[in-house]
């Protein structure tokens, strides 16, 4: 094995969280910090190239299957089967990671979030809560985390409107958001054509639409490390692509640019990190195959592990780093409380009669409200606690492969042939935005990850396996997002002229999924596995994101999530990250050892 | 490559994009000059027999009519026929290690075939005189095949090949778009956005490399 000269900080993923580690310590101190990315060099000018669906669907910006994939299962009953080609969830590779094509969806999560097991127990009650709930609080709180929420919102100039100014109310802004000091950096997105009726349906219905806060800038922006940026040009390559403008914040426009040219940083593209060396309850540094496939040894006094969140919990499991999770026992924290956010909405088609230019879009562009969102404000018949974010109004951008061929029922006898070409022409771009439920999702003790038995990635290491399902309680949330969702909708109709034509397939009805379903696209929300927590016995990591049992390996991104939130992560993940920043310069590298 | 098959194609399924990127290939760029409305275009995988069968049946997915340009004008068979040579075509985008098990449909296609073996065991099936027939027979042949794993990905690879960049060989002459009005990947919308409220917003089509006046290449060219 190669052994590399000793660096001082080693971080393994390029993706926000380790950008984010690695831009602070690098600019906060003269320590030297190398980056392990396991996938290709790529920079703002690679993306205009990329404006093209067949090459987006067949390699695009996700980790390839055949290299590593997961495993499966439902439950300790069934056996696990490889995920063979990315459903689910769309895990990113190469510089950037996930976070170059993400869609740019930046809400905080709510203040009680932060001590949901707490919030929970006094709000509802034992008795309401299912005996099989993992639910932990995180260990901090929102007042303590609002400035890093700030600084996120500043890194990435955050486009959008508050709705709670130091506790005031703003109409306009989403007036159930917790506290924020400050006002966003940049102003809402202009609106698409659509998002027009989403707006005035939902003021018809007594919500209170906001327009989505977007990471796609709205103006041009300079951000707090004089990084600028252009306003987003709508031109609706957005989820599943990297910006060619860099109006989307991604690592690649926001990051790189400070790290690049500096002497204390080194990125190392091609190399794919298979452990993490320790002794006596101190990592020592990482063993990676480089792009030849030698194997190397890159000793480190810091091992900063800020993967895709499976991916840094495998890497914990086969460095053999912690106590396993045994859900017989529920002893051991290593790979506990796994959640996927719950997603749900409207049902049916909204068949527009006049053309909608679908193909201008923004990844974030849109509308919200919260009015459903953390705890019902009264009893729901679907007999859940706390409800769900609603939003969009808008396409991010419908490329032709991809939006046709959509009909509404009874428009074409099958999917094929003269009729259903002649209808899917006429209803192409004619097809409406529907109305999107996310959910939280409690963690529970059956859910979690550990090593499959069988299957191994391409240089023989176990994949991770996934055992998760959805329970009654996941399902009544999405028949609440259904109906909520689906009203919202038929008002759509109302105030827009279009019409909703429903299908016979119901969301919630006959031949619907009942079941988590890895096989198709919802969200790449996975959390938890490295969770955080007040307590050594409860938690893999401590509130700064520093592992109980060894003080210089930090797990940073949102494995340290407990629950699932109705927000979208990325923005929670970036705040996160700089707060364990914080943790690490202002504290650790001061005075090493444990800091909770 | 060994062997060299060919199919008829319309003659603007040459244009452009298989010229450059098959440069140096036996193509017989004359036959477009004069104006011949069918040339003969060379295949990556198909076999000559195998390629009429496909032409034939995306036709009938995809027909030509009353309502405009189908799957042959836009060279569906040429998009497949790369896109099966491709390291797509051979499974290197998914985890192919065993044990191989068939498991519950939330897990996704579980199955052994790649795309080129789906093609190699449907084709068969719609049979050797799939494109003599009436469509009427044809129909009736791909009713017979519906369910299969063949018909799933000619299903989806005629839709792609219908609108995708004209770089990946379907899409000829920008058939696809013009048909649906798709203005291709446009850089910018900023000042259209609010303009067409409502309002069809429908320049000429122009593709990828139109648009950033270089060649991308597309990614069934790459080694695999």
């Amino acid at each position: 094995m190669k052994r590399l000269k000793a660096t001082d900080i080693v971080v393994i993923g390029s993706g926000w969280s380790g950008l984010v580690m690695a831009k602070e310590a690098a600019t906060r101190t003269a320590l030297n910090v190398v980056v392990l990315e396991r996938g290709p060099s790529r920079s703002v000018g690679d993306y205009a190239g990329g404006m093209d669906e067949i090459n987006n669907r067949r390699v695009g910006l996700v980790q390839n299957p055949a290299d590593q994939t997961i495993t499966h299962r439902h439950s300790m009953k069934d056996p696990a089967a490889p995920i063979r080609q990315y459903g689910a969830f769309k895990p990113g590779t190469g510089t950037g990671g996930t976070s170059e094509h993400w869609g740019g969806i930046s809400d905080r999560y709510l203040p009680e979030f932060f001590v949901l097991a707490t919030h929970l127990r006094e709000k509802f009650g034992a008795s309401r809560m299912s005996a099989d709930w993992a639910v932990q609080d995180w260990g901090l709180t929102y007042d303590e985390f609002e400035n890093y929420y700030w600084r996120a919102e500043q890194l990435m100039g955050i486009s959008g409107k508050a709705g709670n100014l130091r506790g005031k109310r703003v109409d306009g802004g989403n007036i159930f958001e917790g506290p924020r000091q400050h006002e966003y950096p940049t102003p809402p997105l202009p609106a698409t054509y659509t998002m027009g009726f989403f707006h005035k349906a939902a003021l018809q219905l007594g919500y209170h639409p906001y327009p989505l806060p977007a990471a796609n800038l709205s103006q041009p922006y300079t951000n707090p490390d004089n990084i600028g940026r252009p306003a987003c040009a709508f031109c609706g390559y957005c989820p599943s692509y990297g910006c060619m403008i860099g109006a989307k914040a991604q690592p690649t426009n926001t990051l790189v640019p400070v790290l690049s040219g500096r002497n204390n940083f080194e990125l190392r593209n091609n190399c794919w990190v298979r452990k993490i060396v320790h002794q006596n309850g101190r990592a020592e540094g990482v063993v990676y195959m480089d792009e030849k496939g030698e194997e190397t040894m890159q000793p480190a006094e810091v091992v900063v592990l800020s993967a895709w969140t499976p991916n840094s919990v495998r890497l914990l499991l086969l460095s053999d780093i912690g106590e396993r999770y045994d859900p017989a026992t529920g002893k051991g924290t290593l790979g506990k409380n796994l959640t996927h956010q719950v997603t749900s909405g409207g049902e049916g088609m909204l068949v527009f009669k006049e053309p909608l230019n679908l193909f201008m879009g923004s990844g974030a562009v849109g509308y919200g409200f919260a009015d459903f969102d953390g705890d019902l404000r009264e009893e729901s018949p679907e007999k859940i606690l706390r409800g769900g974010l609603f939003l969009r109004g808008a396409a991010t951008g419908e490329g032709p492969v991809g939006s046709f061929g959509r009909v509404p029922k009874g428009a074409a006898p099958r999917n094929w042939g003269s009729e259903w070409k002649k209808a899917a022409i006429q209803h192409w771009d004619r097809i409406g935005p529907g109305v999107e439920m996310r959910g939280e999702h409690f963690a529970y003790k059956q859910n979690f990850m550990d090593l499959d038995p069988v299957y191994t990635d391409k240089w023989g290491d176990p994949l991770l396996r996934m055992t998760l399902d959805w329970t009654d309680y996941e399902m009544r949330q999405m028949a609440f997002g259904a109906r909520i969702g689906t009203q919202l909708m038929e008002t759509i109709a109302q105030v827009s002229g279009a019409s909703l034509v429903r299908s016979e397939r119901s969301r919630m009805g006959d031949g619907a999924f009942h079941h988590y379903n890895a096989g198709s696209y919802s969200t790449t929300h996975i959390q938890g596995g490295a969770i955080m927590g007040s307590s050594p016995e409860t938690s893999v990591v401590n509130p700064w994101l520093q592992h109980w049992g060894m003080p210089n390996l930090f797990v940073v991104g949102s494995s340290s999530f407990p629950q699932n939130s109705s927000s979208n992560p990325t923005l929670t993940i970036v705040a996160v990250s700089h707060r364990a920043a914080d943790g690490l310069i202002d504290q650790y590298l001061k005075k090493p050892g444990p800091l909770a | 490559m060994k062997r060299r098959d060919f199919i008829l194609v319309p003659a603007k399924v040459l244009g452009g994009a298989l010229l450059s990127s098959l440069a140096g290939e036996l193509i017989p760029v004359e036959a477009i000059a004069a104006a011949q409305t069918m040339v003969k275009a060379p295949l990556r995988f198909f076999t000559a027999e195998e390629a009429r069968v496909i032409q034939a049946a995306c036709a009938r997915i995809f027909p030509s009519d009353e309502s405009g340009p189908g799957a042959t004008e836009a060279g569906v068979v040429i998009y497949i026929d790369r896109q099966l040579a491709s390291p797509y075509g051979k499974d290197k985008y998914r985890y192919t290690k065993g044990p191989w098990i068939s498991s519950v449909p939330e897990h996704g296609y579980q199955g052994k075939e790649t795309p080129q073996e789906s093609y190699r065991a449907g084709i068969p099936l719609l049979g050797g005189d799939f494109p003599g027939l009436a469509p009427e027979q044809q129909d009736a042949r791909l009713e017979g095949v519906e369910k299969t794993r063949f018909f799933e990905l000619l299903h989806i690879h005629t839709v792609e090949g219908m609108f995708c960049d004209p770089m990946h060989g379907g899409n000829a002459g920008l058939a696809g778009w013009r048909l649906i009005g798709f203005p291709g990947p446009v850089m910018s919308y900023r000042d259209k956005v609010q303009k067409y409220y409502g309002k069809a917003y429908r320049p000429a089509p122009r593709s990828l490399e139109e648009i950033l006046r270089y060649p991308v290449q597309p990614v069934e060219d790459e080694a695999g």
